[in-house]
């Protein structure tokens, strides 16, 4: 039991760190509040992935001199695996990091030009707003 | 949730799935072979940058047309209009 | 938005700073190879570094060091580097991006190293002018 604890209890954190930003982008009224929780939803996903690369005792993915030389004159044959934490994992939340930065870009622009439209950023008062606008263009 | 995080491979496994010379199906397993090869391959000490811009560098390059993407979005939808804009 | 008579103290020394984090973001990028470090990560510390007299000197001082219009054109230079690596390689007989085609003299290994160098360096400049250029536009319309 304990050992199943120990084992699980990082994922169980990174949960509920989900769930908070799940929570923020759907019950929050306000559209930068929207766009915050949408901030830590994706970052919550990130240390999900990067926290379930480590081996027991294992260290930083960057080969160490002593293995080199090892290798180097036919000591060992192959480098051993056991001792480098799994590597892939790490590149593709780089990418993910970066995605993650564009898209808050590009979300803030958005809400940036719709207050500059409808001087609001309130989602009821926008969605009166905009029928109100739909039923003075339909009128004309 | 919970519960299917409950399901995952103990953290820090060794001989965890991911980790493991060939896969179940019998093929060859992708991070053990970056781990090896890394050194042979490129001449550099770290694994993290020759996966992401040799072994894996077409990913690099679409995720540079992302960012490329949000700038020019940006760009075009917030610069000043010589006539008023608003309608 | 920004007073930049405010407070000299924040002004003068976020001024000196500033060329120091941008050495340390070039060794960042260079040493990708043996410390933990790479394109993306030196990139947006040059970033950082922009940023930050940005937003401690007000915007006119800033233009100095940094013009607004500066942003895209370097972007799209650090993309070009990246596609124009990949079709040299290309154009030389090997599929794209295979690096080992690539016209400088020795060992494939050591040919491999040099375009991951290349790729590396694209990658900063692109991730840097893009950054500051989305907080330009950000700030288009405000009077200073």
């Amino acid at each position: 039991m304990l050992d199943f604890i120990l084992g699980h209890y990082a994922y169980w954190f990174t949960l509920v760190l989900l769930v908070i930003g799940l929570y923020g982008m759907m019950m929050k009224k306000n559209l930068v509040k929207k766009l915050i929780g949408m901030t830590i939803f994706q970052v919550s996903i990130i240390i999900f992935y990067v926290s379930s690369a480590v081996k027991w005792g294992a260290t930083v993915p960057i080969l160490k001199d002593t293995d080199i030389e090892k290798v180097h004159h036919g000591i060992v044959d192959t480098i051993s695996t056991a001792k480098y934490i799994n590597p892939l994992p790490h590149t593709l939340m780089l990418t993910a990091i970066v995605v993650g930065v564009a898209t808050t870009g590009v979300a803030f622009a958005l809400v940036i030009s719709i207050y500059k439209r409808y001087k609001t950023l309130e989602e009821p008062e926008l969605l009166k707003r905009m029928k109100k606008e739909d039923d003075i263009d339909s009128d004309k | 949730m919970i519960y299917a995080a409950s399901g995952l491979p103990t953290r820090g496994d060794p001989n965890a799935p991911a980790n493991r010379e060939k896969s179940a199906a019998g093929s060859q397993g992708a991070a053990f072979y970056y781990v090896q090869n890394a050194k042979k391959d490129a001449h550099t000490d770290n694994m993290v940058t020759v996966i992401l811009a040799d072994y894996r560098g077409y990913d690099t390059l679409g995720e540079e047309t992302v960012i490329y993407t949000a700038g020019l979005i940006c760009f075009l939808l917030l610069r000043k209009r010589k006539k008023e804009s608003t309608p | 938005m920004t007073r930049k008579d405010d407070n000299p103290i924040i002004s003068l020394v976020s001024r000196s700073v500033s060329p120091f984090i941008m050495l340390y973001a070039l060794y960042v990028i260079f040493h990708g190879h043996y410390s933990p470090g790479g394109g993306f990560q030196g990139g947006t510390m040059l970033a950082a570094a922009v940023l930050l007299v940005r937003l401690a000197a007000g915007s006119e001082v800033s233009q100095l060091q940094f013009k607004k219009s500066w942003g895209t054109p370097l972007g799209s230079i650090g993309v070009l580097i990246y596609f124009s690596t990949g079709l040299v390689a290309m154009l030389l007989g090997g599929n794209f991006l295979d690096y080992q085609f690539l016209p400088l003299g020795g060992h494939a290994d050591a040919i491999r190293g040099w375009g991951i160098l290349f790729v590396e360096i694209g990658v900063g400049l692109a991730v840097m002018g893009i950054l500051v250029a989305i907080y330009d536009d950000l700030l288009e319309g405000d009077p200073d």
